[in-house]
């Protein structure tokens, strides 16, 4: 393999991987504050992706606008799966709130082939980000491809900033070591847990309309492949973790596109590379790469 | 006649078939240092908790004046969260620090409800003064604090949101000897300066001698009560809580 095609190959993990990690972001969020495994967010993804059809393609919006209303309708269904399904489970034991989310997925996914029907439908593409660049003779790189990785780390480190350097960010990681302690403080729970459902939702919003310019197209069930990795990839940073769930997500876009690209014979095991990584990564480190200890709550 | 802060009209909590605190009634004046104490089980817990709305309470009232404005709140059925916007706060049992947050992080958010920088900023000087050895260790995270200093954490952080009454659930517990003559010395002097406390106390002999009143509770009711002095030397007391 040529530089020019490795080069092109990081180039296309780097893109893939930070997708994963934007959606693992937002399991990372939700696992360390309620100890839930938000088995929706795969589907809120999905919803992202179609939010954006429907505006450029149903409803001819210029694109720009309909990204934007389509991060804010999926924010906004985020935040209803929590009002709906996980809010009146929150005194509950944990098994409830966990089957309310696999229940929750089933509904949206299901729901979404009622609605929109099981047909794929395409996605615009504008042609600013999918014209190819071409460098150093043979490396063909679409502007897309670098977009991704700069829109998703700019948006974990605005995410970083907002847990680290801000009010509601102290009283996010607060939560996730004690809930009673941290009510007792002031903090409205509540409302500080749909907030970590609101910026988990967008953030998965963006990682859906990215997907789907990527692949050009949707479709019902296109968030459960990519929200069961993206999981994995919140477990193997560390699951609570936000910039482990980051890492997380970059190492199986590495792992996935670099096995098939030197292993091209392997391609049909794609996806098992990704539960590979889980086994080992509960095998040998249980708390993931970047994750800590996290006690039960009681 | 001193100025009521708290009043409680019998008082009930239980979880499920237990019933842990029964008609307890009880007044906090401004300004006093009032104790509760009695057995492990007692039900001490409970009412503060109950007090702060981290449990479910039934009274026949539970009133809270704020020297604010002097106006009468009932607290019951109001969330924990709005206690603290009241002027109430709790160092709860057992100090609950903010394992992976610096000591500068979990006062502040202690101070989470006020917006004002500059008074966070003067009151974290304020409980640094009080407590030098937070300020030694104020980058540190919680977690790597020793038990004494995370009690003063606790009584710091709970201080943060300028409380008019602080209420402090088992400061002694688990501390060496001479800091429990430390934790009490500056309850004591949080209370010159103008707080009015509750403490819930097992050490006490301690919890007597620093407070104005007193109530004993005895599995879930309250059994007596009176000044500090008085049921320091009650035949009662000494026989039970204070070891003859």
């Amino acid at each position: 393999m040529n530089l020019n095609i490795f080069i092109q190959h990081f180039i296309n993990a780097l893109s893939l991987g930070s997708l994963y990690g934007l959606v693992a972001v937002g399991y990372t969020m939700v696992y360390g504050i309620l100890r839930l495994i938000n088995f929706a967010h795969g589907d809120i993804f999905m919803l992202g992706a179609y939010f954006v059809y429907f505006a450029t393609i149903v409803y001819k919006l210029p694109w720009a606008v309909g990204v934007i209303i389509a991060i804010i309708l999926t924010t906004i269904c985020g935040l209803l799966v929590d009002r709906i399904a996980y809010k009146p489970l929150r005194e509950a034991p944990r098994i409830s709130a966990l089957i309310s989310a696999i229940g929750v997925s089933f509904f949206i996914e299901n729901f979404a082939v009622v609605v929109f029907t099981g047909m794929p439908r395409p996605v615009v593409q504008p042609k600013i980000l999918m014209e190819p660049i071409i460098i150093n003779g043979d490396i063909r790189l679409i502007p897309l491809g670098i977009l991704v990785p700069v829109v998703a780390f700019i948006l974990v480190a605005g995410l970083l900033w907002l847990l680290y350097c801000t009010k509601p960010g102290l009283a996010m990681r607060a939560i996730s070591f004690d809930i009673e302690t941290t009510r007792m403080m002031g903090v409205s729970v509540n409302k500080i847990i749909a907030l970590a459902f609101g910026l988990g939702s967008a953030l998965a919003a963006v990682a859906g309309i990215m997907w789907a310019l990527r692949y050009p197209r949707v479709e019902p069930f296109m968030g459960m492949t990519p929200g069961i990795k993206a999981f994995i990839a919140a477990v193997f940073g560390g699951i609570g973790s936000v910039p482990g769930a980051m890492i997380g997500g970059l190492i199986l876009g590495f792992v996935e596109i670099m096995s098939v690209a030197f292993f091209p014979t392997l391609s049909g095991y794609k996806d098992a590379f990704a539960f590979m990584l889980l086994i080992m990564i509960l095998l040998f480190k249980p708390t993931g790469l970047l994750g800590e200890r996290l006690e039960d709550k009681i | 006649m001193s100025e009521s802060m708290l009043r409680i009209k019998n008082l009930n909590v239980s979880y499920g078939a237990i019933h842990a605190v029964r008609d307890v009634s009880m007044e906090i004046n401004r300004g006093e240092i009032v104790t509760l104490i009695g057995a492990n089980g007692a039900g001490k817990s409970s009412v503060i908790r109950a007090i702060m709305g981290l449990v479910k309470a039934h009274a026949d009232e539970m009133i809270f004046t704020s020297p604010r404005d002097n106006k009468e709140v009932s607290l019951l059925g109001k969330p924990a969260e709005a206690h603290v916007k009241l002027g109430i706060s709790l160092s709860p049992e057992g100090r609950r620090i903010l394992p992976q947050l610096t000591v500068e992080e979990n006062l502040a958010l202690g101070a989470y409800i006020r917006d004002d920088a500059k008074g966070i900023a003067e009151d974290i000087e304020y409980v640094y003064s009080l407590f030098p050895r937070l300020k030694e260790r104020h980058r540190q995270k919680g977690s790597t604090l020793s038990g004494g200093e995370q009690q003063m954490l606790a009584v710091a952080r709970a201080l943060m949101s300028r409380p008019d009454l602080l209420m402090l659930d088992e400061p002694s517990l688990g501390l060496a000897p001479i800091l429990v003559d430390e934790v009490f010395e500056i309850i004591r002097t949080i209370n010159s300066q103008g707080k009015t406390i509750l403490l819930v106390e097992q050490n006490a002999f301690a919890a007597l001698k620093a407070a104005h009143r007193a109530y004993v509770l005895e599995v879930g009711s309250v059994g007596l009560s009176g000044t500090g002095s008085e049921l320091l030397n009650n035949p009662k007391v000494r026989a039970a809580y204070l070891g003859g």
